[in-house]
């Protein structure tokens, strides 16, 4: 079985970084990890394919630069090969337009069995890449999954809902997005880490593509930033040492906004 | 400002609106000269939908044991296409919802702006306003082609009518087209976890953890707390991820935004993502060892210590009252 997985390269979100005042996007001058919400769909892809007896598991990424700091944890893991698309009319784009590169790049991946991607990447918390790569492919979807089997040519999903969660079904080829904590990520070993270095990563361009330039990037974007400010701000509060009596400070106030 | 014509995906649960669709109503009545619904809820919600502003109800039908993101983008698609295109169209960022938004912004071709907490003019066009950096900042987005703007609302952005008071809304069924490969999916079971309390979503007073408990046993400490203060438990992604609660507990931008009378953080650092979800909340108490911890610049009142220590005291002192 093959699994493509998509896998978002970002800036530490322990270090966010800021805004570009002239461009109005996150500043990707910094050495770019691996979304941690990504890990997990690398990992389900390799245990879907460890179980299935046969297959790989292909990367697609979209960063700038050739950036593959990330791309080497996931090949690390086990992945067997990615796709990366850099192109400098990609700086600027949306979901919708990102997400007609990643379709592009999936298709240059090969057939495959199963599509992956996390819930929403961690830095831009769009949360549409998924459906939108789904309908651009013409595959059936299941979002926000919290396991998945695969049985011959059916998936089947426990889709997390407000209530509870759904089973649900689908014939393969379909895409899948995974809820973070879906299953435990390895860490890279090193035999790994050392593998990763000389898996092969295809790098592109919105050409080798047959993507317009037009059509993603801030010229395909449909939509421009047109202010940034401060939100209002809280007023900082108290903040005391617990002598031991922390406790009964946290009672006072409970009691002093009527809830005990 | 105001635009001609917005339209609500509205959605339900046993013949009850949810509250954020209540609240996009309220928003859009401020917009936009007429307000029109979606739905595959049936006719039984006009008169909910009716009375918080809504002028028509399109109800999709055809839904039974699919998912709805093909077939509501589907069907919201073909009446664009067939000349009603209603200036925006405000969705909510739940589950349905942003499958609903995903398909049919490529449909359309149209962008989506995600995160939404407020909607604004700007230049004469409707604008979303979406926080950042931990809701530091605020990034205001103003779509600039003549398609559809697809907003994304955050839960609990606007204030629902209060007293509602609107006649029915007439409704008129609009059809999916034909959904191909897309619409294979089928719900085979549903499961609803039970849970005893107050929900995330309705509670007035929320305890959260993080993983400053240091064990999942210990979250023992919120739910014993939640419980004496009739308060919802809730956690940090951090711990979720790790696997020690449900999904469905997660506070954040990830997981839901509350806005609570009292929130508690108990061994939370204050990730960026979490205060999203929880710097709305009215008075928030934050106990954490870490004097620098970021959770103590929304904190009214802050304890620095060691929540093994400062949990048990407060539950043994709230039990002794």
């Amino acid at each position: 079985m093959n699994v493509v997985v998509c896998v978002k390269q970002i800036p530490d979100p322990a270090d966010p970084g800021e805004l570009d005042p002239n461009t109005k996007t996150l500043k990707r001058d910094v050495k770019l990890i691996l979304d941690e919400s990504d890990s997990y769909g690398v990992e389900m892809a390799l245990q879907l394919v460890d179980t299935a007896g046969g297959g790989e598991v292909t990367l697609v990424s979209m960063a700038p630069n050739n950036e593959v700091s990330g791309l080497r944890t996931a090949l690390a893991m086990g992945a067997a090969k990615a796709v990366l698309v850099s192109d400098d009319a990609l700086a600027g784009s949306d979901a919708l337009g990102t997400s007609k590169v990643l379709a592009k790049a999936i298709e240059r991946a090969g057939e495959a069995d199963l599509v992956i991607t996390a819930t929403e990447s961690s830095d831009g918390y769009t949360g549409t890449v998924p459906e939108q790569v789904a309908e651009l492919l013409g595959l059936p979807s299941i979002t926000f999954a919290k396991s998945i089997a695969v049985d011959g040519g059916t998936v089947k999903v426990q889709r997390q809902t407000e209530a509870g969660y759904d089973d649900v079904e689908s014939p393969t080829p379909a895409l899948i997005s995974v809820t973070a904590g879906v299953v435990e990520p390895r860490y890279p070993s090193f035999k790994g880490i050392m593998a990763a270095k000389s898996k092969p990563v295809d790098e592109v361009t919105l050409s080798d593509l047959g993507v317009d330039a037009g059509t993603v990037g801030w010229a395909g974007g449909g939509q421009e930033i047109v202010e940034i400010s401060a939100a209002e701000e809280r007023e900082a509060g108290t903040v005391v040492e617990d002598d031991g009596e922390g406790f009964q400070k946290i009672v006072d106030y409970l009691a002093e906004l009527k809830v005990i | 400002m105001t635009v001609s014509k917005i339209w609500v995906f509205a959605e339900a649960t046993d013949g009850k609106v949810s509250t954020t669709t209540l609240e996009m109503l309220a928003k859009a009545g401020e917009l936009a000269d007429t307000v029109e619904c979606v739905t595959v809820a049936g006719d039984d919600v006009a008169a909910e939908l009716g009375a918080h502003g809504a002028s028509k109800v399109y109800t999709v039908g055809g839904t039974d044991g699919k998912l709805i993101g093909p077939i509501v983008s589907s069907a919201i698609a073909g009446a664009v296409e067939g000349g009603n295109a209603p200036d925006a169209l405000l969705i909510a960022t739940s589950y349905g919802g942003r499958d609903v938004a995903g398909r049919l912004s490529v449909k359309l071709d149209a962008p989506v702006i995600s995160n939404v907490v407020d909607i604004v003019d700007r230049d004469g066009a409707l604008a979303g306003v979406e926080p950042v950096f931990g809701g530091t900042t605020n990034v205001y987005t103003k779509f600039t082609g003549d398609k559809v703007g697809i907003f994304l609302v955050r839960p609990k952005s606007f204030a629902a009518a209060e007293e509602p008071s609107g006649d029915a809304a007439a409704t008129e069924e609009l059809a999916a087209g034909e959904l191909g490969n897309t619409g294979a999916a089928t719900v085979t079971n549903r499961f609803v976890e039970e849970s005893t309390g107050p929900s995330l979503d309705d509670a007035a007073v929320v305890v959260s953890g993080g993983r400053g408990l240091g064990e999942q046993d210990k979250f023992e400490m919120v739910e014993d707390l939640a419980k004496l203060l009739g308060a919802a438990p809730g956690a940090s992604r951090a711990i979720v991820d790790a696997g020690w609660v449900p999904y469905s507990y997660q506070v954040g931008q990830t997981g839901k935004v509350v806005k609570p009378t009292v929130y508690i953080a108990a061994g939370i650092s204050g990730a960026t993502q979490h205060l999203v979800g929880m710097k709305g909340s009215k008075n928030i108490i934050a106990i954490n060892k870490d004097a620098e911890a970021p959770i103590f610049s929304v904190a009214d009142l802050g304890i620095v210590g060691d929540v093994h220590k400062v949990m048990p005291a407060l539950i043994e002192a709230l039990q002794n009252r």
